[in-house]
């Protein structure tokens, strides 16, 4: 299965006519918005919290270039080795020669979006290497041959039954739908994968520039043991990661876990400075980090993109979003799903491969809200919109050739004429009135089939699922003439 | 208090009798309302549909019929649409004149039901109805306006109804302008959820400050038969049954 956001009205359709995802997807909705409401009552002032966050984000990324020299200062003097990648493929590429160079045939790896975007997995197994995920949910889909469908929760696609007949077909164990077998069984094989793991791989949360530590969040202590028990650790990182103070993550988590997780901490933070100070210490020999750009310094130059680079990647925007609720995460195509995967997959791959992602939003701004680190998402839809439609968005390959819509852009230009006066909006208010008389019976308009719908698509699409209202025998401003205007005893009709 | 209405379009053409409604209520609660023949559109579907030149066009035209009314305020039945002339400086990012004359247009320009509460200060319109209401939350209004409470006291204060809340709220409706027929299975889908919680709360009418969300749940509600009715916040505070 390989789902494409070119097709994501398809790809939607197909998500709507399955029922097991719509069970799975609701009770994401109602869980874990519960739980985040709950958890962030705990907090005192949650508001003046995201306000600290998004300018703690905003300013860090306002002078990124000092913080990241900062940062891999700190990092240098503590051990780390940094290399520097442009896009995805110079960052796999690094990372594959740093796991030949050390001849290693075990790599476990923990969940990290970072990775997912430059499709490391596949980089590596093309070279023979095959990294085991760790995190259940990853370790899950990997068996399954599939993407993750949500930025926190990647297997939320799938139900319990679904996954015991995969453990079955894949690691041959007895059907049972015994929860505690199914993880027992998912723990004794991941033990075994990170003892003969010469190299561990993680993404990371946020990189310190004060300190040039590195902190990871997670539930399952998987990134505690690809981090410290193999003798290689390889964090991939965005560029966009770094905070500038330790003093700042007081801040950040608090939000992260409340907003991802509805939990007022996960069970481990991972904070690493550096590598082992003397070899009886625990931990690897070597921590490498890849600092990777991958158009994340196109999104840095202008100040509404910019806001792309602030997200936590906490995942509340997904399950706040009532579309995300409707398809959930495939349905996108993209690594990155949901309102902030329609932000910024068109920017990462180019808007001419997404462009029906900004428009995937009723623009309800759910997603707005729960950012703990204010992202004017719909802003940023509106902004991808406005690109998509001047055909000058930039992107990874930007095409000057890109043309509106032709029939959406002439109807555009059509309602800018009609509605530009009082006589031609007239005019155009008759014309309907007159044309509606084909499809109006008792004063509202039913389904829509055939010619009609093939003359006017919007009429067809709107009425395949509600009736559509009849436009009034007397408009507002013709009651306004005939007397409305002067007269406070006009009469109110009931009902249309 | 001289008050300039703005009426939508889809007010103007497909509800009319919600702008009825509206200017009846100002009038009951002492204003003197104006209407400016001249206006039509605030431009937002070309705005959201990312067409910046159609929109900045539309807010010019809006702006300068505006701007020569002497009316105090400036006041919509539409959340949606009150929104979209807060965003109009958005359209003039290099235009420093034309965002500040934007900007003293938003200013003056409230949602109804915000408008009768926080300016006014006006909770009861001396309305009254029958029957059991609830409220849905237009998105623009809750989250662009920070209109929550507003349309819920003045609800409360209409004699003989009993108000209740619905699960989900302020969840969306599904109608999102052309989003609607852009994608009209997720819309339809979004919508569905919509229409169970109104269903559950087991009302004779919902209630909302959007025209387009009452198109959105009532077209729906309509191709089901049910026997829920879509009302504007406008229509029931306009009602006085008792002078019947």
């Amino acid at each position: 299965m390989h789902l494409t956001s070119e097709t994501f009205d398809q790809n939607a359709r197909d998500a709507l006519r399955d029922p097991v995802l719509h069970g799975a997807l609701r009770n994401l909705a109602d869980n874990f918005v519960e739980r985040r409401r709950a958890a962030i009552a705990s907090v005192d002032d949650w508001e003046g919290l995201r306000e600290k966050a998004r300018v703690i984000k905003e300013q860090t990324l306002c002078h990124l270039d000092r913080y990241l020299l900062q940062f891999v200062e700190n990092a240098e003097k503590a051990g780390v080795k940094f290399h520097w990648a442009r896009d995805g493929k110079e960052a796999c590429g690094i990372v594959l020669n740093l796991l030949k160079k050390r001849g290693a045939k075990h790599v476990v790896k923990s969940k990290s979006m970072a990775t997912e975007e430059i499709h490391l997995n596949a980089a590596l197994e093309a070279e023979g290497i095959e990294p085991v995920e760790t995190d259940l949910g990853e370790w899950i889909i990997q068996l399954a041959g599939e993407t993750p469908s949500h930025i926190v929760v990647p297997a939320i696609h799938k139900t319990k039954a679904q996954i015991a007949d995969l453990f079955v077909d894949k690691v041959g164990i007895e059907k049972t739908d015994d929860v505690d077998v199914l993880t027992r069984t998912a723990r004794n094989i991941l033990r075994q994968r990170f003892a003969e793991a010469e190299v561990g791989i993680s993404g990371v949360n946020f990189g310190v520039a004060e300190t040039g530590t590195i902190v990871i969040l997670e539930n399952e202590g998987n990134i505690r043991l690809t981090t410290g028990l193999p003798k290689t650790h390889i964090a991939v990182m965005g560029i966009e990661k770094i905070i500038p103070k330790f003093a700042d993550l007081d801040v950040f988590l608090k939000l992260l876990p409340r907003s991802g997780t509805g939990q007022r901490l996960t069970a481990y933070q991972s904070i690493i400075t550096g590598v082992k100070r003397n070899v009886t210490d625990e931990g690897p020999d070597e921590i490498h980090i890849v600092l990777m750009d991958n158009g994340r310094s196109r999104m840095l130059a202008h100040p509404v993109t910019r806001q792309s680079l602030a997200c936590i990647r906490c995942g509340a925007c997904l399950n706040a979003c009532p579309v995300y609720q409707q398809v959930g995460g495939h349905a996108y195509g993209s690594v990155y799903p949901g309102p902030i995967g329609a932000v910024i997959t068109p920017q990462l791959i180019g808007i001419s491969k997404a462009k029906q992602l900004p428009y995937a939003s009723s623009l309800c701004g759910a997603c707005r809200e729960v950012c703990p680190v204010k992202i004017d998402i719909p802003e940023l839809l509106l902004h991808l919109r406005a690109e998509i439609t001047d055909g000058t968005a930039g992107g990874a390959e930007s095409n000057p050739q890109r043309k509106r819509k032709f029939t959406e852009s002439l109807a555009f230009r059509m309602y800018g004429f009609a509605w530009s006066g009082p006589v031609s909006y007239g005019l155009g208010i008759k014309a309907a009135r007159l044309m509606q008389k084909l499809v109006v019976r008792d004063g509202r308009i039913g389904k829509v089939s055939g010619f009609v719908a093939k003359l006017l698509p919007p009429l067809g699409a709107w009425t395949a699922w509600r009736d559509a209202p009849a436009v009034a025998e007397r408009s507002f401003r013709e009651q306004w003439r005939d007397g409305l205007g002067n007269n406070s005893q006009w009469s109110v009709v009931s009902g249309q | 208090m001289k008050v300039s209405v703005f009426i939508t379009c889809l007010v103007d053409q497909l509800c009319p009798n919600v702008g009825v409604s509206m200017v009846a209520v100002l009038r009951r609660v002492g204003c003197e309302v104006v209407f400016d023949e001249r206006q039509t559109c605030c431009g937002q579907p070309a705005f959201n549909t990312g067409y910046r030149n159609e929109a900045q066009k539309f807010a010019k035209r809006f702006i300068k019929i505006f701007e020569e009314s002497a009316a105090e305020a400036i006041v919509s039945p539409s959340g949606s649409c009150v929104a979209m002339v807060k965003h109009f400086h958005e359209l003039f990012p290099t235009d420093e004149k034309w965002r500040e004359r934007a900007g003293k247009i938003a200013a003056r320009t409230h949602e109804f039901g915000s408008f009768l509460v926080n300016v006014l200060k006006v909770e009861d319109v001396g309305a009254s109805s029958t029957g059991r209401i609830t409220w849905h939350d237009a998105c623009h209004g809750l989250r662009d306006l920070n209109i929550r409470d507003e349309p819920r006291r003045l609800l409360k204060n209409v004699k003989g109804v009993e108000f209740v809340e619905m699960s989900n709220a302020d969840v969306c409706c599904g109608f999102g302008g052309t989003f609607s027929v852009k994608f009209p299975e997720i819309s339809a889908g979004i919508l569905d959820n919509k229409i169970e919680s109104i269903e559950k709360a087991d009302v004779c009418a919902v209630v909302s400050g959007d025209a387009s969300c009452l198109m959105q749940i009532g077209g729906r509600l309509s191709r089901l038969d049910s026997k829920v009715k879509p009302m504007h916040l406008a229509e029931i505070l306009a009602c006085q049954n008792h002078l019947r």
